[in-house]
């Protein structure tokens, strides 16, 4: 429907889509001639006529995105000099990107590759555990008749609620009393954590996977585990990498959990290290290092922008499942 | 696709979990390192150093690398773990937390001078008297030894000093034909001329700074603060103050200087650009300026604070910082012996070749210091004029038990004068009144 190919489906289309249309005699044959020059693709529910204040209005909004981004790159290419005395939003005279990126790699005895490798760590582990987690948890409530499955539904429901930075301190006092603060576990452990991934997996299961399938599974003489593997997680894979990918953002860009839970410099993730560089140059004799910063931030960003690029495809038809009636 | 991602999910996470082990690995040896945990003798010293163990040091001074690795080169059974934990303010709160926790607080830590009382009135640092600090008191300028040690205890090492100077950018001085001020009456009319010249330039900037103003009211020949024990008053209404609110009332009225706060990116960017064209502060700012103001290389120069009577040659110190080590360390005898090598000795001198500015007082003599040139400052011998100043500091100063709360409240106080009609004087006056309050909440005993 997207591109109409026979004359009959465009001509048919083209009245419905603008009813209000005066079928005054120039604009058709100005359309005619138009479309003699160049296919022309009728107004349709995927190609609605152009608004101009629409098209404003997200232009704005795409510059206003993209800037931050497009500062980052053209200022990851200077050094110190060029930082404090050329234009921000334009080259300076010399392109030192290379010389940067190898620069901030090796840095303080290459701090920022543990620093890089320490925030992988707690995203395969946090984020992926959390997604594991939030798969099995879904699943299970969604599938499986048992009691106290309202009371689980009010915790989760409560849980989605309460914001982790209510809950930064008294985890940061159960941690010290297990001794575990200062380690990675301090981040892992409540990174696992996702009230809102398991409720998007609750909800996601409850459409994707037909019970009648997995009745019919039954039947065939399927065990629970090979039906959940073999036929229910192939029919999660979209919901599964949605719950990732947000867990993946939200454990990349973790600050303040870190930020209580860690001090030793050698568990930082990015965030914390890259503060870290920054607070450097506030102090007497200190090391400003503004060049090496912005560098690192856009390294920091690349991988989360792979990830994103890489998994849209599946996140995208998974948050539409069960948005219209078929 | 999917298995593919599997398998490097797993793969991944196999990665994970090994670097979680030696993770754990690493971490679990921390407690075994040598030390006894208390008392402390030139010998138990000794005698660590030949056991050799662990010694975890807090401190965000960029030269202690080179002093850790010299220790251990010289000392090989010694490990430093060099941790910077943050750097002021920051840091002393991670470490408060950790002596409260009662776990996880280092052996080693940097404390500025300013915030050492703060450890010393909670009796939360050792005394170091014990371990042999007691033969440095001449080893050290007296400003700082001041700082670290009173007539009962030693309680830090002194690591670096701050006397102040008066850094000027040269090229906006000359393109405008004005002339450097050597007293602050000149500074205050230098400060119209440079606006009135180029609307974009300011004297200095100026958005209230703790540190700085009682810096400059200490060079003014005030003592607002006096302390014994747990008796502190606290006046801000003596003569150094006066004529320290009278001059800088002056800038602020006239909006002479720039509306910026040291240390941010905009400070750095217009002590390169030139809109910044002074700065009055501690002589450990070659090094900020090398590493963080590049491009304005060659312009700035260095010369004696202005002063407050014509021809006087008075100074006071800014910033500076010390070793100390907490009570709640866990190998003491080792923490005193990176202190001192890192104070004393090879260690400072170490230290001042890779920039710092001593507080030994033989680093200060030394010819090679006070002829080092600064290509910085156009190839000048500022050490000369560094070490003039920590000649002429004043004597007697002293910070609040509490400085660091004090310092976290002064901008709701004194900052208001940056911000609205308020005066200076009446600013200082309610600093005074939060500072009285909040010692009083403490157990101190708080006059006037």
């Amino acid at each position: 429907m997207t591109s109409p190919t026979t004359t009959a489906a465009s001509a048919a289309s083209a009245p419905a889509a603008e009813p209000s249309a005066s079928g005054a005699a120039p604009t058709a044959s100005k359309r005619s001639k138009r479309s003699t020059r160049r296919k022309s693709i009728p107004h349709t529910p995927l190609n609605p006529r152009p608004s101009i204040p629409l098209t404003l209005v997200t232009g704005l909004v795409l510059v206003y995105t993209l800037l931050p981004l497009a500062w980052l790159v053209v200022n990851a290419t200077k050094d110190q000099n060029g930082l404090l005395d050329s234009f921000g939003l334009w080259f300076a005279e010399d392109v030192h990107l290379w010389d940067n990126i190898t620069r901030t790699l090796t840095y303080d005895d290459g701090v920022f590759v543990r620093w890089l490798l320490n925030t992988l760590l707690y995203v395969v582990a946090g984020a992926g555990g959390a997604t594991v987690l939030a798969v099995l948890g879904g699943y299970a409530l969604a599938k499986y008749e048992f009691p106290g499955r309202k009371a689980v539904f009010a915790v989760v429901i409560g849980a989605v609620a309460v914001p982790g930075t209510a809950l930064a301190v008294p985890t940061f006092l159960m941690f010290s009393t297990m001794g575990l603060t200062n380690t990675p576990w301090a981040v892992i452990v409540p990174s696992l954590i996702s009230p809102f991934g398991l409720y998007l997996m609750w909800v996601f299961a409850a459409e994707a996977v037909p019970t009648e399938l997995l009745e019919a599974a039954r039947i065939d003489g399927s065990g629970e585990l090979r039906t959940f593997f073999r036929i229910a997680l192939p029919l999660l894979m979209p919901g599964t990498v949605t719950v990732l990918l947000f867990s993946m953002v939200a454990t990349w860009n973790n600050y303040f959990l870190p930020l209580i839970m860690i001090k030793d410099p050698d568990w930082y993730p990015l965030t914390l290290g890259l503060n870290a560089w920054n607070a450097q140059a506030q102090t007497a004799g200190g090391e400003a290092v503004f060049d090496l910063i912005i560098t690192g931030s856009l390294l920091t960003i690349v991988p989360i922008v792979v990830v994103f690029l890489l998994l849209q495809r599946y996140w995208q038809s998974g948050l539409a499942a069960g948005s219209v009636k078929e | 696709m999917r298995t593919h991602t599997t398998r490097r999910l797993l793969g991944a996470l196999a990665m994970a979990s090994t670097l979680a082990l030696t993770a754990t690995a690493c971490g679990s040896d921390a407690s075994d390192g040598g030390g006894s945990g208390s008392g402390g003798s030139p010998q138990d010293v000794k005698a660590a150093l030949e056991k050799g163990g662990k010694v975890t040091v807090w401190a965000w001074e960029p030269t202690l690398k080179k002093v850790a690795e010299d220790f251990e080169k010289k000392y090989p059974k010694v490990d430093v773990e060099l941790v910077n934990a943050g750097t002021g303010d920051k840091q002393y709160t991670a470490l408060q937390n950790a002596m409260a926790a009662g776990s996880g607080a280092p052996d080693v830590a940097q404390v500025e001078y300013y915030a050492l009382g703060q450890f010393t009135i909670a009796k939360s640092v050792e005394d170091l008297a014990g371990y042999g600090a007691g033969k440095y008191g001449t080893t050290f300028t007296p400003g700082p030894w001041n700082a670290v040690a009173d007539d009962k205890a030693i309680h830090a090492l002194p690591m670096d000093s701050g006397p102040m100077a008066f850094f000027y950018n040269k090229k906006v001085f000359d393109k405008h034909g004005i002339a450097v001020p050597t007293t602050w009456d000149e500074y205050v009319d230098a400060a119209r001329a440079l606006h009135k010249a180029d609307p974009k330039v300011f004297i200095t900037n100026d958005t209230g700074d703790a540190g700085a103003t009682t810096s400059l009211i200490w060079q003014a020949g005030g003592r607002p603060y006096k302390t014994a024990g747990t008796d502190v008053t606290i006046d801000f209404g003596d003569e150094g103050t006066k004529k320290y609110t009278a001059t800088w009332q002056k800038l602020l009225d006239e909006k002479l200087v720039a509306p910026i706060s040291s240390w941010s990116d905009a400070w750095y960017k217009g002590l390169a650009d030139g809109s910044i064209a002074t700065l009055s502060i501690g002589a450990w700012m070659p090094a900020n300026f090398t590493s963080g103001v590049t491009p304005a290389s060659g312009d700035w120069r260095v010369a004696p604070l202005p002063q407050w009577t014509k021809g006087a040659k008075a100074s006071a110190e800014n910033g500076g910082s010390s070793l100390a080590v907490p009570k709640a360390a866990k190998n003491k005898e080792l923490a005193y012996a990176f202190a001192e090598f890192a104070t004393t000795g090879a260690g400072a001198s170490s230290r001042v070749a890779e920039g710092a500015f001593p507080a030994t007082r033989a680093d200060l003599k030394s010819k090679a210091f006070l002829d080092t040139p600064f290509p910085y400052f156009g190839g000048q011998k500022a050490n000369q004029i560094f070490a003039e100043s920590a000649a002429n500091v004043g004597s007697d100063w002293s910070y609040l038990p509490y400085q660091v709360y004090a310092n976290s409240v002064f901008n709701d106080t004194v900052g208001k004068a940056y911000v609205s009609p308020t005066t200076l004087t009446d600013g200082l006056t309610a600093w005074q009144e939060a500072s009285v309050k909040y010692g009083k909440d403490q157990g101190f005993t708080v006059g006037k």
